[in-house]
């Protein structure tokens, strides 16, 4: 069963009963699903918890689903504890959640578990999204499992190496001629004319959901308690919004103590509107042109962004930006430090730790969880750098004498 | 007849143009703004659009032609 009860303005406090719509009539504003968290209560604790799978679909109560879920594995990734990465960066609690090992290798296939589920659930017969990469990936990989349809609409420019990841679960694949804002402009077009289930549309509050996952699970994983600081990466800040949800859903259910986390945010420097109204003080994200190689947060109009923003600043965290040369770095740092191969996005969030611990805004005793939420092979370009071998003849006197110091 | 919801966001030098007025009346629109806010440096207003979708989009290329930025209310739709 599903504790959900009605889908809830966050700027007006409207109510809607639940079905596949995404914005306020009277603000539009995003629309939030809100619970009944009093029947909650009553009937989830740790120990229904602990009965549940190693996946995602434990918390199944805290999420606003009712049918059988669409499930390819996501979620119960690693938590790490990174002694090698703390000890550079000089943090003696430093964790990594590894969501780079999801399915479809990206912490994406929580929210899309959760949407596709409710798609199904709905009555759609075919679900659609606009992606680059990481988000394609896993609505195609979803909609194979479930028997749906799949429209994935991607931009002329995008690397055919990126679109493999989703290809290969054969979705309808539209190459739209034209730039973002072009395809930004069809999707919302074609939402409205045809009868699908559009992830970053009318499905998604029931998409954003599936990421509070994410939070439960370091809730869980650390022993039932909250860290004292969480680093995440903003693209349209959706999933950190629900990082902070599921922590407050948590404590007010009495799973864990009253939450005290600082929320620290990072982007990169070539897209961070959200950044810069931090550091600016105001409170509205103007939009900007994204121009990073951080493609996954590569977010312009971060439609959460007003909302991220707002519980960085609540609870005490910052909002940080990294360039690209300092999260390749970043990249490579987590690499060879805890045997973590993360994308670009990863690289952000890594760079921006350095930043934060060696400003001492996060302590050398602060247990803090750095979430990546992506695996590098996808876009191993931005690396290949790195691909530095030695070359021998096939005999033991060329390998020494070409290794020589290495030996 | 169709609706269109949209975010303009004015640069300082055109905070006092009167670009929703000229949009309506050069376009055959009709405006319904739900949320705003301008300063004197910078101004944004959130509002949907109910006309021809020909006259919308005409109307929406002339506002960018002015300088106006032009987002869909849900934010960007293509992710990473």
């Amino acid at each position: 069963m599903s504790y959900a009860t009605v889908l809830k303005c966050r700027k007006c406090g409207q109510e809607y009963p639940i079905q596949p719509v995404n914005l306020c009539d009277s603000c539009l504003s995003p629309l939030e699903v809100t619970y009944d968290y009093e029947v909650m209560a009553k009937n989830v604790n740790r120990k229904s918890i602990a009965r549940g799978p190693y996946s995602m679909w434990r918390y199944r109560d805290l999420l606003p689903i009712t049918g059988e879920p669409i499930d390819i594995g996501s979620g119960f990734t690693p938590l790490v504890k990174a002694t090698n990465l703390g000890r550079e960066l000089g943090m003696d609690e430093l964790y990594i959640k590894n969501d780079c090992v999801n399915p479809t290798y990206s912490f994406k296939d929580r929210p899309v578990s959760a949407a596709v589920t409710k798609a199904r659930e709905f009555g759609f017969e075919a679900i659609a999204c606009a992606s680059t990469g990481n988000l394609a990936a896993s609505v195609a990989g979803h909609a194979a499992k479930a028997n749906m349809k799949a429209y994935v609409f991607i931009p002329s420019d995008t690397e055919k190496g990126k679109l493999v990841g989703a290809a290969i679960y054969d979705p309808v694949l539209v190459v739209v001629e034209g730039h973002y804002d072009d395809v930004n402009r069809l999707c919302t077009t074609l939402s409205q004319r045809y009868n699908w289930g559009f992830i970053n549309i009318n499905l998604r509050p029931y998409y954003a959901e599936g990421s509070k996952t994410l939070s439960y699970e370091v809730a869980e994983q650390l022993g039932w308690r909250s860290p004292d600081c969480v680093l995440h990466p903003a693209g349209s800040g959706l999933s950190f919004t629900r990082i902070w949800k599921g922590l407050g859903e948590f404590a007010s259910l009495g799973l864990i103590e009253p939450v005290n986390t600082r929320m620290y945010l990072a982007q990169a420097t070539g897209c961070s509107p959200i950044v810069d109204a931090f550091n600016a003080g105001v409170t509205h994200i103007n939009p900007v042109v994204p121009n990073t190689i951080a493609k996954s947060i590569a977010l312009g109009n971060p439609a959460d962004g007003y909302d991220a923003l707002k519980i960085v600043r609540e609870t005490g965290g910052a909002a940080c930006a990294a360039s690209d040369e300092e999260l390749i770095e970043g990249m490579k740092l987590l690499a060879q430090t805890e045997g973590i191969f993360t994308e670009a996005t990863g690289g952000v969030v890594i760079a921006s730790l350095k930043k934060l611990a060696a400003s001492g805004m996060i302590k050398k005793d602060d247990l803090t969880v750095a979430f990546i939420t992506g695996a590098g092979p996808r876009t191993q370009e931005t690396v290949s750098d790195v691909v530095q071998p030695y070359t021998v003849l096939p005999t033991v006197e060329s390998f020494e004498k070409v290794l020589g110091a290495q030996l | 007849m169709v609706k269109k919801q949209v975010m303009f966001t004015f640069p300082e030098e055109l905070i006092k143009e009167p670009i929703i007025y000229n949009l309506v009346n050069q376009f055959k629109v009709v405006p319904s703004i739900r949320r705003a806010d301008v300063t004197e440096h910078k101004g944004w207003v959130v509002l949907e659009l109910e006309g021809d979708e020909q006259d919308i989009e005409q109307g929406l290329a002339w506002v960018t032609s002015r300088g106006v930025r032009i987002d869909p209310v849900v934010g960007d739709i293509v992710d990473g």
